[in-house]
């Protein structure tokens, strides 16, 4: 390779480079320039958004569940409390063998192969930081056990959580509610922040209504955390607030006593102090155990309550529709009289039946043979029938609804808990809109004593009665009496609503219509006369009788050859004292027959107890005592 | 080369006077800043900082004998050694052990020795050589010459694979064929061209896990704690560290362990969170003051070998930190690329100072045309 003798030129490379070496400098600087840019727009532009970024990473608010507030009765009786649970708990990461401590767990305490795949299953989904829960509800002696060998099983640990707790079980189950563990549903309703450390919300009755006072206020702890979770350094923390005490307007001897009397049949009590609306007892019977509901109620007991046919779960006080049946009658003759249509002392002739005119139709009366020329006060305390058709006729179905409306029929009381039915107090509009059908005259005639397309509610029914001792003062009906917000801090009453009175002025209309009631308890032929009898106080009552189904015109009643839910439902409505009530009340008894043989001495019974002084209560129960042993003793001597 | 019998004062002075002053200052003062961070990023960890001090001891020793090597002996080594570093890729290729799921590594007893390492230096000296002993501008001939001897080594390491070390080596034997001449015209026909391959390559050439990095580099939101991760936490720990910095050995990204490889190839981040934007002017500042002053020295070259290969290891060390920092702040794909003399890891700072050092033995030692006559 001769050919081209080639002399490097020295310079000439030299030049070469360094022209070369000034792109590449240029090149280098434009282009770290650019990375400079990026920066800029990372550390600059977006500081904002980094450093937020940047604290989501490693800062961690690890909430702190406010302890739930507490509920007691009027005279601050424990209805609902915290229960201290001790549960048997592991994190992940802690436990070094995992299949082989859970079998020797289970070979010492009673878990089943179900709660360990439950186990794992949320161990998996869980951070490694987070206990799950093995074991919940243990006993002393399982505590004892597990502590003795606590090395056998290195990561797991008791803990203490607090669990809702009833400590009178089924008592004002419905009234009360319960709590539940917080679903899919309530996480839509909830501000997820103060839910975050808590894992139960109100599901059903007060702790439903007042969930967010008796919830409280969630505080946190905001720790530094690393990449896996693991704290590292408290930062702030906030101290929860716990949630408020309730003071129920109930008076549990009454609530207790209620259920009590109501034990054998299905129905509802509601007393309302009508001085102020408070709700002194309300009773849905049969009732059912709200512990249950607490932790996730089993699928057996929950069917076991739902397939019940007597359906426990159904607060029956609140949202029953009953057909009210005569306990209407004082509430439809207190409207007659303000419209006009009846007078005190006019009469109709009580033949057995009422007719419409022109109509061959027969509405009877329960009794039969027919209570002759019959005024107002001894349609009530007979509870004449074909009075009240009568003045429902002649009243008009638009100007009956609207005045008994105004006792509260057929619109809800506005109490203060969830789920409350408005029953009917029917119109020609509402059978329009609902069947498409035409309101017959016939239609008003039977809503005159509580029938037809009339229902009631037992809270209804108890709220009218309450406005009628009150001479048409009205107020709204409430549970809840006091609230405490902390321990050291007296209670704070709720003021009664006064809801607008009745307008019906005449003093003596009132009084004549409760003087029919009164006799109904107290009169010598009145209905519920045996319920009466020995009072040491003077009460209004008024029997009824609620037809389930239609009876065919040339049919008789008769109860032994219906099925027992076919058969007449058992009603009364009662206040006392007559003068400065206290008390009004209401008892359903579902087919339970008529109002005077089963509802009248429950209520009386329930009068006696909220009423009468212990002393007096005491003498009671010495004097059936002795009649008992009286008895006992015959028994004794004829053997 | 007679110091045998020269007496030990004379050899440092010698050595001392071998070495570039305003070099080793701002060498020093970018290790110093280096090690700071890398004692905030091992998270105050002794071991490590202990081997780091064995690694800058070493890496200093490579130096100063690499500052001592004239650029003629390395010229006549340079085939040699190319020539080792190719036979020992295919021997890795052949029976090289398993290292992340990659054939990188050679195992000679209990020594671990990564050759394509050792092509980063050998590729640009052989292909230097090989200009050389040519006319510059090189003709057509030469550069395909050249072109194949980048290529084959580039190839053997794609295979391992290990496509970023690849393309290391390969841009370092571009580089002097860049300096040695390469026409305008056709370095713009190469550009055009790695553009057209680009995505063929990304379509047929590359391995899922590759493929996977640069589609992370558009979204990385995408794969949110597989790939993803590296780059949403190191740009939230460069963003965070705002203009100032949340302050040395505060950054919460790296401190609690968010920050993943953040003593290695993270670094940077780590650097961009506790010192902020002003550390980073500062660290580039450094950092383009580096590579000017390779490129000057490089231009001081006593003959062309020494220049192309001084240009070429300049331009390198620039793109490591391009590619670095590019990686870190977002802007390029995640490669195993440390920041140069800063990460943890001793080859990579031995092999650059050992440059660094061969750069300064590059200086004109006689006659010849250059600045330095003037």
């Amino acid at each position: 390779m001769e050919k081209r003798v080639t002399i490097k030129s020295e310079r000439q490379e030299y030049r070469l480079f360094r022209s070369r070496a000034i792109v590449a400098a240029i090149i280098v600087f434009i282009a770290l320039s650019l990375i400079l840019v990026r920066l800029v727009y990372l550390q600059v532009t977006h500081f904002d958004h980094y450093t937020t970024l940047s604290k989501k990473n490693y800062q961690k608010r690890i909430p702190i569940p406010p302890v739930r507030g507490l509920i007691y009765d009027r005279n601050g009786a424990l209805l609902a409390d915290n229960h201290i649970e001790y549960v048997l708990a592991a994190k992940r990461d802690d436990v070094k063998d995992m299949d082989g401590t859970l079998k020797r767990l289970m070979q010492l305490l009673p878990i089943t192969p179900k709660d360990v795949v439950k186990f794992k299953q949320k161990l998996r989904v869980n951070s490694r930081f987070q206990p799950v829960v093995l074991r919940k509800n243990m006993t002393e002696e399982e505590i004892a056990i597990f502590s003795a060998n606590r090395l056998r099983f290195e990561g797991f640990e008791v803990s203490v959580r607090m669990q809702r707790n009833y400590p009178l079980g089924s008592v004002a189950s419905h009234l009360l509610g319960y709590v539940g563990r917080i679903d899919k549903r309530d996480l839509k309703k909830i501000d997820n922040a103060e839910y975050s450390g808590s894992t139960h919300i109100g599901k059903s009755g007060i702790e439903k209504f007042y969930e967010s006072r008796l919830h409280g206020k969630a505080g946190y702890e905001l720790t530094e955390v690393d990449a896996h979770g693991k704290p590292q350094l408290k930062l702030d923390d906030e101290a929860p607030v716990a949630g408020e005490d309730l003071y129920l307007s109930i008076d549990l001897e009454l609530q207790v006593k209620a259920e009590e009397l109501l034990r054998d049949h299905n129905g509802a009590i509601v007393a309302i102090d009508p001085r102020n609306g408070e709700v002194l007892a309300m009773a849905s019977m049969p009732a059912f155990d709200p512990n249950l509901f607490v932790n996730g109620i089993s699928y057996a007991n929950y069917n076991a309550l739902r397939d019940n046919p007597d359906r426990p779960l159904y607060n029956r006080a609140l949202q029953g529709s009953y057909p009210p049946g005569s306990t209407i009658k004082p509430m439809a003759a207190l409207s007659g009289l303000s419209a006009g249509v009846v007078t005190p002392t006019s009469t109709v002739n009580g033949k057995g039946f009422f007719q419409i005119p022109g109509n061959k139709h027969r509405f009877r009366c329960w009794k039969k043979s027919g209570h002759g020329h019959i005024s107002l006060n001894r349609a009530i305390y007979q509870s004449c029938d074909v009075y009240f058709y009568d003045l429902a006729f002649r009243m008009g179905i638009k100007r009956y609804s609207k005045a008994m409306k105004r006792f509260g029929f057929g619109v809800k009381t506005g109490i203060d808990l969830p789920n409350e039915r408005s029953a009917l107090m029917p119109t020609p509009e509402w059978k329009r809109k609902r069947f498409d059908k035409f309101w017959y005259p016939g239609d008003t005639v039977n809503t005159g004593i509580g029938q037809g397309f009339f229902t009631a509610t037992p809270l209804q029914l108890a709220h009218a009665t309450a406005t009628l001792a009150m001479h048409g003062r009205k107020f709204r009906p409430h549970i809840l009496r006091a609230t405490r917000i902390s321990r050291n801090l007296p209670e704070k009453l709720v003021n009664p609503e006064k809801l607008p009175s009745i307008g019906v002025t005449k003093l003596r209309y009132w009084d004549d219509v409760i003087q029919g009631m009164v006799n109904v308890v107290h009169g010598a032929h009145g209905t519920g006369r045996r319920s009466g009898a020995g009072a040491k106080y003077r009460f209004a009552g008024k029997t009824g009788t609620a037809q389930v189904f239609g009876i065919a015109q040339n049919k008789t009643y008769n109860a032994s050859k219906l099925r027992k839910k076919l058969h007449d439902h058992s009603l009364f409505v009662a206040f006392a004292p007559v003068k400065n009530p206290r008390i009004a009340l209401v008892v359903i008894a579902e087919n339970a027959g008529g109002g005077s043989k089963v509802a009248a001495p429950i209520a009386r019974q329930l009068l006696d107890t909220y009423l009468l002084t212990d002393k007096q209560k005491a003498e009671i129960k010495q004097a059936k005592e002795a009649k008992n042993k009286g008895i006992d003793n015959n028994a004794a001597g004829r053997q | 080369m007679n110091n045998n019998n020269t007496n030990i004062g004379a050899s440092i002075f010698k050595l001392l006077t071998s070495i570039d002053l305003v070099l080793i200052v701002s060498l020093i003062l970018l290790i110093s800043l280096g090690t700071a961070i890398l004692f905030s990023a091992t998270g105050e960890n002794q071991t490590m900082m202990n081997n780091h001090t064995i690694h800058l001891i070493i890496a200093t020793l490579a130096m100063l004998v690499a500052s001592q090597i004239p650029s003629e002996m390395l010229n006549r080594w340079s085939i040699w050694i190319y020539a080792f570093g190719v036979i020992v890729l295919i021997l890795v290729l052949v029976q090289g052990t398993m290292g992340k799921g990659a054939q990188r590594w050679l195992e000679i007893g209990s020594l671990r020795f990564q050759p394509s390492e050792v092509m980063k230096l050998a590729v640009p000296m052989m292909v230097a050589s090989y200009f050389s002993k040519r006319n510059l501008p090189p003709s057509f001939k030469d550069i395909f010459v050249a072109s194949i001897l980048v290529l084959v080594p580039m190839l053997l390491i794609v295979k391992q694979p290990d496509l970023g070390t690849a393309l290391l080596v390969g841009t370092a034997g571009f580089f002097v064929i860049y300096f040695a001449g390469l026409p305008w015209k056709w370095l713009a026909a190469t550009a055009v061209s790695v553009m057209v391959a680009a995505p063929l390559v990304f379509y047929f050439g590359m391995h899922d896990y590759q493929r996977q990095r640069v589609l992370t580099l558009f979204d990385p939101t995408a794969d949110r704690l597989g790939s993803g991760y590296h780059i949403i936490q190191s740009t939230i720990a460069i963003g965070s560290g705002g203009i100032y910095g949340k302050g040395w050995l505060n950054g919460d990204q790296s401190r609690l362990d968010f920050l993943p490889e953040r003593h290695t190839d993270f670094i940077f981040a780590v650097f961009g969170e506790e010192f902020g934007l002003l550390g980073n002017i500062i660290l580039f500042s450094l950092y383009i003051f580096i590579i000017w002053r390779g490129l000057y020295l490089a231009a001081k070259g006593q003959d062309t070998f020494a220049r192309l290969l001084g240009g070429s290891l300049s331009l390198t060390f620039f793109i490591y930190l391009l590619v670095n920092t590019g990686m870190v702040s977002g802007v390029l794909p995640v490669v195993g690329v440390p920041l140069p003399l800063i990460s943890y890891g001793g080859t990579s700072l031995v092999t650059l100072m050992a440059a660094f050092g061969l750069l300064m033995g590059m200086k004109r030692r006689k006659k010849g045309y250059g600045p330095s006559q003037e």
